[in-house]
């Protein structure tokens, strides 16, 4: 961690914003949807990486600040038919809160215990979902129609639901948080949290109320999660109980592994990567979960720091 | 190393500019050849093709392969009969992994990458919700053989339809009038704490009332639960009829522990075939289910009055008369959902030669034919039985059969009327742009 020029990561940085929007004139059309989709699951998973990467508490429950954007975006168009920057923000919101209240919670405890109470509090969200079925429409889940998924500004309206304006939306917010995060483990902040993570007594010698860093950054990461959530409700249109699910915490822990945890790009690159493991073996056989398990421990032998970690430890050390 | 042969020595080589512009025009025209033999064909014998979401692995896999099968055998009969507007079917399929989310994405590459002309035969409900917006934003018919109230509910949208297999709504409702007049009056329903039960719950109450009987309690049973006695106790001494709708592994333990709790005085039971589908009705266990009664969509075993399409029909998908694999008899089939997708097919040919579909650029043209249907007569096309085709809801009506367990085998006792199943539509698709 010697002090790298700025210019090099920001460069990186904007160089993959800029090859993604470039990608989207040249994609195919299924692999340019399939892209939005992605960019906006890397989201979550930056929101993962942000505690478990930086912070190093590993989380089982980042399910529930999805689904907390997910349906606080999604169950506040499809019933209080707010416009599309409201129920967003309505996500955010939803998301934040519930990662403070969790964060109060779950933060007193570490390791383990941390894993099985954020296991715990998602698992009760899951079942919330399910109760309320009336409301949320339970394991069914719902649909958010697309004429409410219109984004007016101004005189001017935005079809979500077209190719270009969700691929720019998903880029849009996939770009923003990427800076953001970017911005947040160049800061002091950042290497705050790597303090913690490195070694969390000897940070509290230092002076440090490391609880309250450690409440900041499950609410950032928590935010993050539901900006992702409510992107997802509000541009592909489904709101279902199945994204509140363990398997959807568990899936940005393998995203982040696969590309490197505690790398900024490493979410992109692992959700990328899974995706299309998964896309390209479904259609030679039915036990493709079979060979996604095998790459994945090809990978835990030849990459232990995911793909972008171990790029970082042997090639490139100023990656961020 | 700096030996040069002659072969690859093109300092040597007398190419002119004559000769180039000849090899470069010769080969465009070998390039462009086959692609417009392909066009010419398009018209007239380039394939239909249907994406198959198929739930091939995840929950749904048990009925996803007998879906295959029943899909694989409808598409035999029709190509072996012509095809569609003289094309061959072609299917192509891909796993949905019974999750949403994957669904979605699999509507998208079908619609994008496959290019297929229709997406047909979900099951799953929450796969079908989640595919929907998807097939409707890629305005991609999407066919599914699902038996979920959701498509009739006007929640999802236009390119959405189900005109092969009731929806369970339709078949509560039909049971009530039989239930009433022949099980008991007073009735109480155990059912899986999760949507499939809800539609249970909540439509069979006004259905029982409409002919004079009542349900006195509701159980219902978490999802995660494994043992069952401890719910039993909250079955009201004065029930007649224990009306059951358990899925998945544990109906066999909680068929079980039923029997242990009543011994041989229990009330009348009557239950979905969705508990039983692809499970043996003589497995361990299930004994004390002889005697009681169950709905089913299409009947497992052969009925001795079936008719010569039931028969051609169970033939050409290779079911026994136990509603077995041929040649495997521990290999039990989804009898009660499965015929969907042979009818739902028959259905799309229709549909797609009425509106003299040609190409994915005819598929609002498609979308419109198919609302204008009206009626499905039985026969080798349908043959579960009539139906009735509400173009508004996107939904078909049809008989479902009543059945009781006799000797180990489900004998048909009673068919319901189309009329039983029908219900005031809550919505109208047709209203929706194209």
């Amino acid at each position: 961690m010697t002090e790298a020029s700025p210019a090099k990561p920001y460069a990186l940085h904007l160089g993959v914003i800029a090859l993604l929007f470039a990608l989207s004139f040249v994609l195919p059309d299924y692999h340019h949807g399939l892209l939005a989709r992605i960019m906006v699951l890397a989201v979550f998973a930056m929101g993962y990486n942000m505690l478990f990467g930086y912070v190093g508490l590993l989380s089982l429950g980042h399910a529930m600040f999805f689904s907390a954007g997910l349906y606080g975006a999604g169950l506040t168009v499809y019933h209080l038919g707010w416009n599309v920057p409201a129920a967003f923000a309505a996500g955010l919101a939803c998301g934040a809160l519930l990662a403070l209240v969790i964060g109060l919670l779950a933060l007193r405890t570490t390791g383990v215990a941390f894993m099985i109470v954020t296991m715990m509090f998602a698992q009760v969200f899951y079942l919330v979902i399910l109760y309320f079925a009336s409301w949320t429409g339970g394991d069914q889940g719902l649909v958010v129609q697309q004429a409410a998924r219109v984004l007016v500004l101004g005189s001017a309206s935005l079809d979500l639901t077209n190719p270009t304006v969700r691929y720019m939306s998903a880029l849009a917010l996939f770009s923003i948080v990427l800076l953001i995060t970017l911005a947040i483990v160049r800061s002091r902040y950042g290497r705050v949290l790597v303090a913690i993570r490195e070694n969390e007594e000897r940070t509290k010698m230092l002076g440090y109320d490391t609880f309250s860093n450690k409440l900041i950054a499950v609410v950032v990461s928590g935010t993050i999660c539901a900006a992702s959530g409510a992107a997802y409700a509000l541009l592909f249109g489904y709101v279902g109980s199945s994204f509140a699910s363990v398997q959807y915490s568990i899936l940005p822990l393998l995203w982040v592994l696969l590309g490197g945890a505690a790398t900024t790009l490493g979410p992109l690159i692992g959700t990328l990567f899974m995706y299309y493991v998964i896309d390209i073996t479904s259609g030679f056989t039915s036990a493709y979960l079979l060979i996604v398990g095998i790459a994945l421990i090809l990978l835990v032998l030849f990459f232990p720091k995911g793909i972008l970690g171990s790029i970082r430890q042997r090639w490139l050390g100023w990656l961020p | 190393m700096t030996d040069k042969n002659g072969f690859f020595d093109l300092s040597k080589s007398t190419l002119s500019r004559r000769t180039a512009l000849k090899g470069l025009a010769a080969g465009a025209g070998l390039a462009v050849a086959p692609g417009f033999v392909r066009y010419s064909q398009a018209q007239s014998s380039a394939p239909v093709k249907i994406g198959f979401q198929s739930h091939r692995t995840g929950i749904g896999a048990a009925y996803g392969r007998w879906y295959e099968k029943t899909t694989a055998a409808a598409v035999k009969a029709i190509n072996d009969a012509g095809g569609i507007n003289g094309r061959p079917v072609e299917v192509v399929i891909e796993d949905d992994g019974t999750d949403p989310a994957r669904g979605a994405e699999v509507v998208g590459k079908f619609a994008t990458q496959h290019k297929t002309d229709i997406v047909f035969g979900t099951l799953f409900s929450h796969v079908v919700i989640g595919s929907a917006p998807a097939a409707g934003e890629a305005k991609i018919p999407y066919f599914v053989v699902s038996e979920g109230h959701h498509v009739a509910s006007t929640k999802l949208n236009r390119y959405v339809f189900q005109p092969g297999i009731t929806d369970v709504k339709s078949q509560i409702q039909s049971m009530a009038p039989w239930i009433a007049a022949n099980a008991g009056k007073k009735v109480t329903q155990i059912f899986p704490d999760f949507a499939f039960g809800y539609d249970h719950r909540d439509y069979l109450p006004p259905a029982l009332k409409a002919q004079g009987a009542d349900v006195i309690a509701q159980i219902a049973i978490p999802p995660t639960e494994s043992s069952f006695t401890k719910y039993f106790p909250q079955i009201p001494a004065e029930t007649e009829v224990i009306y059951h709708v358990m899925v998945g592994p544990a109906v066999l333990t909680f068929v079980k522990e039923l029997g242990e709790f009543y011994g041989s005085n229990r009330p009348q039971l009557f239950g979905f075939m969705d508990s039983l589908e692809a499970t043996d009705i003589n497995s361990p266990g299930l004994e004390f289910l002889d005697g009681s009664h169950f709905w089913e969509g299409s009947p497992r075993y052969a009925q001795p009055d079936d008719s010569a399409a039931q028969k051609a029909y169970r033939a050409a998908v290779g079911i026994d008369d136990n509603g077995a694999a041929v040649g495997d008899p521990k290999d039990v089939s989804t009898a009660s959902h499965m015929f969907g997708c042979w009818e739902t097919l028959y259905v799309v040919k229709k549909a797609m030669e009425d509106a003299g579909y040609k190409g994915p650029e005819d598929r609002a043209k498609l979308v419109e034919a198919t609302e204008a249907l009206t009626e499905f007569a039985e026969g080798p096309e349908h043959p579960q039985g009539p139906k009735t085709f509400n173009g508004k809801i996107h939904q078909c009506f049809g008989i479902q059969n009543i059945s009781k367990v006799e000797g180990g085998k489900l004998k048909v006792v009673h068919k319901t009327k189309i009329e039983d199943g029908l219900y005031e539509p809550e919505g109208d698709y047709t209203t929706q742009a194209l």
